[in-house]
């Protein structure tokens, strides 16, 4: 057991090299947006950055920023100034922190990385695979600051993704070069864009490795450190960075495993995580899983970044592919198959559903889905009402009794 | 004397205490307001039950939201376990227990040897606990004491559409503006609970109801039943089925005796 606590969280080494390679990013676009010396896009977080990277944009991820609001706590001094310029407080709590931190020049990246602020997009690309919200989202950015606003117009609830929908996906891709040409003085290089898919790839294939090392028992990662490992292959990936920092931190995870030492002292639960984290509440989830020796050891989450499609030879059909082949995008069919697979996998003893009120896309119990598979496997689940970013919608209380329930109902079968 | 086991379970609204012995017969049962201090009260109502029930407990077990706020507990069980446990010892066959508490109502399914197969709380809001009927009586001008009997007296039933505590509030008024009997109303609100509980959970097979809101408001229990079209039962004193758990479950961590199942 070591000599730390029940509870205690164990820190992953890699952390101190992350921050900096995320610091390094963000003084890079902060550069970019004071002098002008290279552009910026702004691009939701599940493509098309490869494409924008080809061009030698800079790409921010306000995605990443919803998290950074959510994880810092500031999203409900935010949130209300987006709801009091018409954006709802029941959409994208990413979305009206976000704006919100626009609206009152508040961001923890001026402190962290020392930026002016928002770095300012001289384009905005989107692809709506996740959300409509995502459009709107960008489309408050644009009337701000009149730049151009493109993106990808997926269809949602797929089950067989067939050649109609990758062909008008792959021309989509296709019909954003005329725009990014424009915006970035350079002409569309597909040698180079074979280049970014290519790293894209091999990050993608890294950051898998990381997650199915916590198949292993004991594992060596919960959830909670994935969703702040995750940062490099959201915002890197396509850049040698990425590939770097996941070497590493696949060594110490992998040390970890040989060393015999365990993310969760003593693991006696493995649980999988379906939906959004709660950011605010993050370092506490993990405090108390970790003291009732539970491991959240897999998520839909952490595993929406794995895009093994750009393995492909055409770089515009593995953007397709890799975009639309996602969870979020699939019927609910397919997504009970993914998920019985994730828990065996995995060896998952419950499950446990974030319904987040203002993120309904990624929320997959709104239509019998825990029922369902809890008949069909055994495995027994808890759903906690709450929210992504909104910490107003979370109840502690009845979330606590039920993680703690759901343990107890794991110890009383044993 | 004979050894005595405690369980104290703190809810929003009551803290209850009940004592049991070895063999698991009740000693004592106390009901305070959970007020403010819960630690004191949690104390005072001990204090109380061993006046009533003979002797200190060797073993005591905390459940509720205030579970934590116990300094003499032993352990700690979530009201989920205690509930079920409390329940079965009084049922002892598989059943579906519907608890409606001041805060948050929770459906709990236990097979025939007391084990839980699955359970439910409800979402976030206070609409269909007993916090909505507090707000209801306070909107009426009525003490919660008087709700249950104007229910049951009530020829019709003025029915109550939001899942909002609120914006039911606001309905009322509406109500009461337009003339409508006071005692429909009341057992529109009681409906009202009654339909969040049935939209949690299809409550199949034999079903019990527990909590304080039905140890005072047996009309909730029978319209659970109409709605269901067969009997709901209720264990004796449904308002210490927790703390029953709870004391049965320091019995058990005393004697070894399994922890799920009757007694």
């Amino acid at each position: 057991m070591g000599d730390k606590p029940a509870g205690a969280i164990k820190k992953i080494q890699a952390t101190g090299l992350m921050r900096k390679l995320m610091g390094a990013y963000f003084q890079d676009l902060d550069q970019a947006a004071r002098t002008g010396d290279r552009k910026i896009a702004w691009c939701t977080s599940v493509g098309p950055a490869e494409l924008l990277r080809s061009f030698g944009f800079l790409v921010y991820f306000p995605e990443n920023h919803g998290a950074v609001l959510g994880s810092s706590r500031m999203a409900a001094d935010l949130i209300p100034a987006a709801n009091a310029r018409g954006y709802s407080p029941d959409i994208c709590s990413y979305l009206t922190s976000d704006v919100g931190s626009y609206l009152k020049q508040q961001t923890p990246l001026i402190q962290a990385f020392g930026m002016a602020g928002l770095p300012k997009a001289d384009v905005l690309v989107y692809n709506t695979n996740q959300c409509r919200d995502v459009q709107d989202w960008l489309a408050f950015y644009r009337r701000e600051w009149d730049v151009p606003l493109i993106g990808i117009d997926t269809q949602r609830g797929l089950g067989d993704i067939t050649r109609d929908h990758l062909d008008g996906l792959v021309a989509q891709h296709k019909a954003l070069i005329p725009t990014l040409e424009e915006i970035s003085g350079r002409a569309f290089d597909l040698d180079r864009l074979k280049e970014v898919v290519a790293s894209s790839y091999r990050c993608t294939l890294m950051w898998k490795k990381v997650l199915r090392l916590a198949a292993h028992k004991p594992s060596p990662i919960t959830f909670f450190d994935g969703t702040i490992h995750m940062g490099p292959a959201v915002v890197l990936r396509g850049t040698p960075e990425a590939e770097q920092y996941y070497e590493v931190l696949i060594a110490e995870l992998e040390q970890r495993i040989a060393d015999g030492i365990a993310a969760v002292d003593e693991e006696r639960h493995r649980y999988y995580w379906e939906g959004m984290p709660v950011w605010g509440k993050l370092r506490d989830h993990a405090e108390l899983f970790a003291v009732q020796r539970a491991c959240v050891v897999a998520s839909t989450y952490c595993n929406s970044w794995i895009f093994e499609p750009l393995g492909c030879d055409d770089p515009f059909e593995g953007m397709a592919r890799s975009y639309t082949e996602l969870f979020i995008v699939r019927s609910e069919d397919f997504k009970e198959r993914y998920l019985k697979t994730m828990f065996e996998t995995y060896g998952i003893a419950g499950i446990i559903y974030h319904d987040a009120k203002t993120c309904p896309n990624n929320s997959n119990c709104r239509y019998g889905m825990p029922q369902r598979l809890t008949h069909e496997t055994g495995v027994p689940y808890v759903t906690i009402n709450g929210d992504l970013n909104d910490l107003r919608l979370y109840s502690e209380e009845q979330a606590n009794t039920q993680f703690e329930a759901l343990a107890e109902q794991l110890r009383e079968g044993a | 004397m004979s050894a005595s086991y405690c369980g104290v379970d703190i809810g929003a609204s009551a803290t209850k205490v009940v004592l049991v012995d070895a063999d698991a017969a009740v000693l004592a049962r106390v009901v305070r307001p959970s007020g403010v201090d819960y630690a004191a009260v949690a104390r005072a109502c001990l204090d109380e039950a061993v006046a009533m029930g003979g002797n200190g407990p060797s073993v005591t077990v905390s459940t509720g939201y205030g579970r934590s706020n116990v300094d003499f507990a032993d352990e700690t069980r979530t009201e989920i376990h205690c509930h079920g446990r409390g329940c079965f010892h009084a049922v002892g066959r598989a059943v579906t227990v519907v608890d409606i508490g001041g805060q948050d109502n929770k459906v709990i399914s236990l097979d025939d040897q007391g084990k839980r197969l699955e359970f439910r709380m409800n979402r976030k809001c206070a609409a269909g606990t007993g916090a909505f009927i507090e707000e209801i009586a306070l909107r009426l001008d009525l003490d919660v004491g008087e709700l249950d009997a104007l229910a049951a007296a009530a020829g019709k039933s003025v029915r109550l559409g939001s899942f909002c505590t609120v914006f039911s509030k606001t309905e009322i008024l509406s109500h009461l503006r337009n003339g409508e009997p006071v005692e429909g109303i009341v057992r529109g609100a009681f409906e009202s609970v009654v339909e969040r509980i049935v939209e949690m959970d299809p409550l199949e097979g034999l079903v019990a109801a527990t909590g304080g809101v039905v140890a005072h408001n047996p009309t909730i229990v029978e319209i659970i039943a109409d709605r269901l079209g067969r009997e709901v039962i209720v264990p004796e004193a449904p308002q210490f089925t927790g703390a029953l758990g709870a004391a049965l479950t320091a019995r058990s961590l005393d004697t070894g005796h399994p922890d799920n199942g009757k007694g």
